[in-house]
């Protein structure tokens, strides 16, 4: 759904602008690498046009689900799997300028939330969770699309909670967040269902042509086997040299698994069972009178306060919710900081690894 | 492509809204829509006056306006949630026609649908008089990333062509006697779109390759460059400037 000029206000429009910029800013230059071939020659401009051309008519084809309503692929998801997050962000995001400047479909001004809001987060978080899922599951085909799934699943409803926020932030109208959160999270958790099927049906289906084509499945190849008429079996040989002998490391996929699940299980079920009772330190405050003087949380009024979601009147259900959003959200950002930890590391190791030992050149 | 490189809102005759650089129009309608949107929402006089400046516009550019009024049904969804809004909204209410309304629900819903249908106009008229590749050249005057406008070109060339190999996969699915009734025939709809997404990737290494062996380097040849006189500037910010005199106005009357 397009956001129309006069939704938000003129401020967050001019913020969401510039986030929308920036993004589509580093997305211009990691779409380079992620679409040059082998020799390293710079594609980009035919092939992610060629893409966003497919995503523009994807949106045309229509799923009929039942009784004569159908819906359509938003194709965040799809496109994030299919040719990198890079891509499709930009692709999304052109697609959405053009819409906006020749269909008129989206204000102009709301150009930066619609970007930010279905190009960014739809694609950023589909991403993050397929791969996150590719490490956790067995490296086996049939990984990809379970994993394209789960991303498409999480994405739409990531991008109503996006939405959410900016409206939040700079929303014309005062509609009590709680609705607008319920109202928008209920109707995209369906969506999201019939996103995930056709995303996962689409990834497999081009799998089953061309595995080399899908961005998500890079590395997941098997070797190729000839077989003969009398049965010998050959391997073919990578044709990349083989990765210099690895020291024998643990894996640690079933550890992360394992986690994954547990922590899933502990704040979407067992929360419940939690004691509601203050915490030792907010009984200590309350018994001695230290807390008059706080004040109420600032995000008292947010749709998670006190580990429930809100206008989810079954409180069992709406703990649960909250916890495993929580998870989630957690997870995400410690994913993320530990990527940009790791990287760092291996580029200083690279560094020092080049750089001339100073005894040897005295 | 019989059709010639147009796009379906595009109304091809001679005005002097037709006759300005693309540059300018998009920075006009751009500056304007930033007005409206500006403008505090109790001021329902200056709401029509942008309406009758859009109208100027329109009788300017020789765009009927029936066709005007058709296109802005692209809004739809949003007026039904506009019209949601003043049973949702709490607050103090009135009574509307035997209907108990919030106050601010309605002031809220005039302002998305004031704004929006504003906004939706001046893109409409945007498109009904700048051809695909005169916007595109304009954008790219206004300094978008060449790459960017590069892409958003392959995207609306190729984009009928590929519309048109999805158009084809229907014809044959359906002349092997195929109709997609419900969830159950998702499956076949899906292989098609995954096809579409390989004939379409494949295209692009072959337009790639094709371009190459034409001494492409990364950057399109500027053939035909658009400047824009300071008299055509001034023409195209009559409409911003109108509207930024009414924005202010409105601010004075209603602080």
């Amino acid at each position: 759904m397009h956001v129309p000029d006069g939704f938000i206000d003129a401020p967050v429009s001019l913020g969401t602008g510039a986030v929308a910029a920036a993004s589509v800013a580093v997305c211009l230059r990691g779409a380079r690498r992620e679409l040059s071939d082998a020799q390293g020659t710079d594609r980009t401009a035919p092939l992610a046009g060629l893409v966003a051309a497919f995503v523009f008519a994807v949106q045309m084809l229509n799923f009929p689900v039942a009784a004569g309503t159908s819906g359509h692929l938003l194709g965040g998801a799809l496109a994030a799997i299919l040719v990198g997050p890079y891509t499709g962000v930009l692709c999304i995001s052109v697609v959405l300028l053009m819409q906006g400047v020749l269909f008129a479909d989206g204000g102009l001004t709301a150009l930066g939330v619609n970007i930010t809001d279905m190009a960014v987060v739809t694609t950023v978080v589909a991403y993050a969770v397929f791969r996150l899922l590719v490490k956790v599951l067995p490296r086996r085909r049939r990984a990809v699309p379970a994993a394209a799934f789960a991303a498409a699943l999480v994405s739409v409803p990531a991008a109503a909670c996006a939405f959410t926020l900016i409206y939040a932030l700079g929303g014309t109208t005062d509609v009590p967040l709680g609705q607008v959160f319920t109202a928008m999270v209920g109707v995209h958790v369906l969506i999201g269902i019939g996103e995930a099927v056709i995303t996962a049906l689409t990834v497999s289906a081009v799998m089953a042509v061309r595995p080399d084509l899908v961005h998500g499945a890079r590395g997941l190849a098997r070797p190729l086997e000839l077989r003969t008429a009398d049965g010998q079996v050959t391997t073919a040989t990578p044709a990349t040299a083989p990765a210099p002998a690895a020291t024998p490391r643990r894996s640690v996929r079933p550890l992360l698994a394992g986690g994954l699940a547990a922590a899933v299980v502990l704040a979407g079920f067992v929360s419940y069972y939690a004691s509601t009772s203050p915490d030792g330190l907010e009984k200590v405050a309350h018994d001695k009178g230290i807390d008059r003087t706080t004040k109420e949380h600032a995000a008292k009024d947010s749709p998670l306060a006190d580990y429930q979601v809100k206008d989810v009147s079954d409180s069992r259900l709406s703990g649960g919710l909250a916890g495993v959003i929580g998870v989630g959200a957690t997870l995400a950002a410690g994913t993320g900081v530990f990527l940009v930890v790791r990287r760092r590391d291996r580029a200083a190791d690279r560094a020092t690894d080049r750089s001339p030992d100073p005894a040897g050149t005295a | 492509m019989g059709a010639g490189h147009s796009h379906p809102l595009y109304r091809a005759t001679s005005s002097p809204v037709h006759a300005l650089p693309p540059h300018c129009k998009i920075a006009a309608v751009f500056c304007f829509v930033l007005a409206v949107v500006a403008t505090p929402r109790e001021a329902l006089w200056a709401f029509a006056l942008y309406a009758l400046l859009l109208a100027g516009v329109a009788a300017a550019a020789r765009v009927p306006a029936g066709f005007l009024l058709r296109r802005l049904l692209v809004e739809v969804p949003f007026v039904a949630f506009a019209l949601l809004l003043p049973f949702v909204v709490p607050g103090p209410r009135v009574t509307v026609l035997g209907l108990h309304l919030g106050q601010e629900g309605l002031w809220g819903a005039w302002n998305i649908l004031a704004k929006g249908t504003l906004g939706v106009a001046a893109s409409v008229l945007l498109a009904a008089t700048t051809e695909l590749r005169a916007l595109l050249l304009g954008l790219q005057r206004l300094r978008l990333p060449s790459l960017l406008v590069q892409i958003a070109a392959f995207m609306l060339r190729y984009g009928e062509v590929v519309t048109d190999e999805m158009r084809r996969m229907r014809i044959a699915r359906e002349s092997r006697g195929f109709t997609a009734r419900g969830v159950r025939h998702w499956g076949v709809l899906a292989k098609s779109a995954g096809a579409l997404f390989i004939r379409s990737y494949e295209r692009g290494e072959r337009v790639h390759l094709a371009m190459v062996s034409r001494g492409y380097t990364g950057t399109m040849p500027v053939i035909q460059e658009v400047t824009a006189t300071g008299a055509q500037w001034a023409r195209a910010a009559a409409l911003p400037l109108a509207a930024l005199a009414v924005t202010l106005t409105a601010w004075a009357a209603h602080p």
